[in-house]
């Protein structure tokens, strides 16, 4: 990767800030940079980055840091709200007419993904009990009719064509004809990929529109396209008016940029998504999936959320003092163990984080199951069968207590000792953290965590 | 229409983006501060030139600022001219014909880049000068892919080699090595399917496609071509390092040059690729597909 990722980078500038309880002017000027960058990085329109900047700078300065996030994860936190926002809601439906059939016109430039986008369509509308019909109406490209007819065969969906030479607009128009005596209620038709630049063939486009009043207008769309994209879907938006768009070839490891373009620059809603080579690889589009590929944030603003839901404010806040005061028991200790279960597998955290991926396939045969891990298993029945006079004074814990306390939980009496050692030294440590970094030390646990031994 | 009109033509689009941009900018700002280099920045950026190798030209045009080498806007485009021909000339070497029998081109791409037209177009070329050429249908899994280059033989008057859709495309190169030997062809030029880079799969069955190439004829394949689509953005860098991976890329062609503003993306291809830009299809006719010429693209680009 020659770019570290945007969280990174953020984390980067922020790393300064770390403490502010609100986002000053000086630090959001100094993440706009880095935002910019990454949204340019990938592939979004760099007229489309420079207004939608402006509008989180604006809501960015003065934001309150919540208390478990960072900076960083603050300013993140609102870049994808705003990102989601922007693509829109999800709106995966396909207009289908009062009267049928319900025609359908797909259009977009050569390769983009039109005649499989097709097929994919079809293979949706027939299982939600629908009679597609397609119509072959790209008579420019070798083999295309073929490409649909063998398509349609595959997919048992009948297959308008005309002969070689015909013209497009009369193929169109013929093949309602066709749907109407043959009880097809949905008719997709293929036209041929073109350049938005080449007036005689949008003009075609525009013939076909004007003959068959298509209900949706879908504009495929490459996800891997670069800054092009905002001249085509605002030429193709121009000329036919879209309905929506069909953003191809997610699959690919393209950030897909181009559909934050497309959305901003026709206001029309991504409407499907075409994620594999099989037919029936289409998906509904997700704006917030969408808007953290963008960022390529992995999932960390799920780890946000995840976060912000399982430390809850008050338990950091009572732990904290406990630490300062000293007073940290394992009571405290166990709480804080039940905290991090909540938040599901190691395993599962890691993927969540970009740049992981490696790091998990690394950590092979550990045992990263936090829920069922058999030692935070352990740890936990031992420090319920102490009393509480044991929980939070390990000092009166004898010889006689430690074979109670092994017989009690199910462990032998050296696991207590271990547990007791451990702790004794976690003590030792957090009164060092604590001491060094003052009073705000602690605060938001997971970036104690980063410092925190677990005693196993 | 000669070669250089007819590219000066298509890039007329880029052109007035990009350097009637650069123009209003000399003309806009009296002095070069922080603002101008921005939008010249933004400018770069806007012909999918890439944020990286942006970053690099405007680091160059930093310390030419430094070095007294540009002194006010007016300095700002010869300097860029200067600068995009030297990464646009890096790496230049011309196209590799064998020394004995077939001249293998192996033709590579993600879906829907162009490499069933540019293989048609490629025919036609080496037809034109008198060379026999025989295509050899490896896209055994898209629909009617193998009609679609049976056309374009019929048209180039080029055999074609080919089983049936489904068919192990390794086989279907097997064949066509052992008729292009036999026939005494001059050139073969071997067509598959389109495949995303990040499918391990058929990654793989790139990399037995082009370990069966080199069993045939050790030296070949003579030119294995990554097919780009101009239009890509930044993932087209993400392509090549993956292709690469899976059969070494010798080459890449530039296809689809002819839509709008995207000249940029050739200088942010070699720039980060160092990988020679071959060939640039500029048009849907057979005749559209030249071989690529630095000084040429880089003048053209510039010129008013």
């Amino acid at each position: 990767m020659i770019f570290e990722s945007l969280a990174e980078k953020l984390q980067n500038t922020f790393k300064k800030l770390r403490g502010h309880g609100r986002l000053s002017a000086e630090d959001v000027n100094a993440a706009m940079r880095d935002i910019r960058m990454a949204l340019l990085e990938a592939d979004v329109n760099f007229k489309v980055v420079k207004s939608f900047v402006a509008k989180i700078k604006e809501r960015a300065i003065g934001a309150n840091i919540l208390e478990s996030l960072t900076p960083a994860q603050a300013v993140i936190k609102i870049v994808n709200e705003e990102l989601t926002e922007l693509m829109g809601g999800t709106v995966s439906r396909i207009n289908i007419a009062a009267n049928p059939p319900t025609i359908i016109m797909m259009v977009g430039l050569q390769g983009a993904g039109k005649t499989t986008s097709v097929g994919k369509l079809g293979t949706m509308l027939k299982k939600q009990g629908k009679h597609p019909l397609f119509v072959a109406a790209d008579v420019y490209r070798p083999a295309a009719v073929k490409q649909l007819q063998v398509i349609g065969k595959q997919l048992d969906i009948p297959v308008f064509s005309m002969a070689e030479g015909s013209n497009p607009v009369t193929i169109a128009e013929k093949s309602l004809e066709h749907a109407h005596s043959h009880a097809n209620d949905v008719v997709i038709i293929d036209t041929a990929g073109r350049l938005h630049i080449n007036e005689e063939l949008m003009q075609e486009l525009k013939f076909i529109k004007d003959n068959v009043h298509p209900h949706e207008i879908l504009l495929v769309v490459d996800a891997m396209t670069g800054q092009d994209a905002v001249n085509v879907a605002e030429s193709f938006n121009a000329d036919l008016g879209l309905d929506g768009v069909v953003l191809t070839k997610m699959d690919g490891d393209a950030r897909g940029g181009a559909a934050l373009s497309v959305k901003a620059v026709t206001g029309c809603p991504i409407k499907f998504v075409g994620t594999g080579e099989k037919l029936d690889a289409l998906e509904p589009f997700y704006p917030d999936r969408m808007a953290s590929r963008i960022l390529d944030m992995g999932d960390v603003l799920s780890l946000i959320e995840k976060a912000q839901e399982t430390f809850d404010a008050d338990e950091a806040k009572k732990m904290e003092k406990a630490l300062r005061k000293n007073q940290f028991t394992l009571d405290d200790f166990l709480n804080q163990m039940q905290q991090v279960k909540k938040l599901g597998s190691l395993d599962k955290i890691l993927g969540m984080l970009p740049g992981m991926g490696g790091l998990k396939k690394k950590l092979g045969d550990v045992d990263m199951d936090l829920k069922n891990n058999k030692e935070l298993a352990h740890i936990e029945a031992i420090i319920k069968a102490m009393t509480p006079a044991e929980r939070s004074n390990t000092n009166i814990i004898n010889g006689s207590r430690r074979k109670r306390i092994a017989a009690g939980s199910g462990t032998r009496v050296q696991d207590i000792n271990k547990l007791l050692k451990q702790f004794a030294e976690m003590k030792k440590m957090m009164k060092k953290m604590t001491g060094a970094k003052g009073k705000k030390g602690l605060k938001g646990f997971p970036k104690g965590m980063q410092n925190m031994k677990f005693p196993f | 229409m000669g070669f250089f009109n007819k590219l000066k033509s298509s890039l007329t689009k880029t052109r007035k983006s990009f350097t009637e941009k650069i123009e209003q900018l000399v003309i806009g700002y009296a002095d070069i501060n922080e603002e101008c280099l921005d939008e010249l920045e933004e400018i770069l950026i806007s012909a999918d030139v890439g944020v990286h190798t942006t970053m690099k030209l405007m680091d160059d045009v930093r310390a030419g600022i430094k070095k007294k080498e540009i002194n006010s806007p007016q300095d700002l485009q010869p300097f860029l001219i200067k600068r995009i021909g030297e990464i646009l000339s890096t790496g230049e070497d011309k196209a590799c014909i064998a020394q004995t029998g077939p001249t293998v081109l192996l033709v590579i791409g993600v879906n829907g880049v162009g490499k069933t037209t540019t293989i048609g177009k490629l025919a036609k070329y080496y037809k034109n000068k008198n060379k026999s050429v025989i295509l050899a249908a490896a896209d055994t899994f898209r629909a009617a892919a193998i009609d679609q280059l049976q056309i374009w033989g019929n048209r180039a008057n080029a055999d074609v080699i080919a089983h049936t859709e489904g068919a192990d495309p390794a086989a279907v190169v097997f064949d066509a090595l052992k008729a292009a030997i036999s026939r005494k062809a001059d050139i073969l030029i071997i067509d598959t399917a389109g495949r995303l880079h990040t499918k391990a799969n058929l990654m793989d069955e790139l990399n037995k496609i082009y370990r069966v190439i080199k069993r045939e004829i050790p030296d070949a394949p003579h030119e294995t071509l990554l097919i780009l689509d101009a239009t890509t953005g930044q993932n087209a860098i993400h392509q090549a390092e993956l292709f690469t991976k899976a059969a070494p890329i010798s080459g890449v062609i530039l296809t689809k040059l002819d839509g709008t503003a995207k000249g940029g993306v050739v200088i942010g291809i070699k720039e980060q690729l160092a990988m020679p830009v071959k060939w640039i299809g500029v048009g849907e006719g057979e005749d559209d597909l030249q071989p690529f010429d630095a000084e040429d693209f880089a003048t053209a680009l510039f010129e008013k």
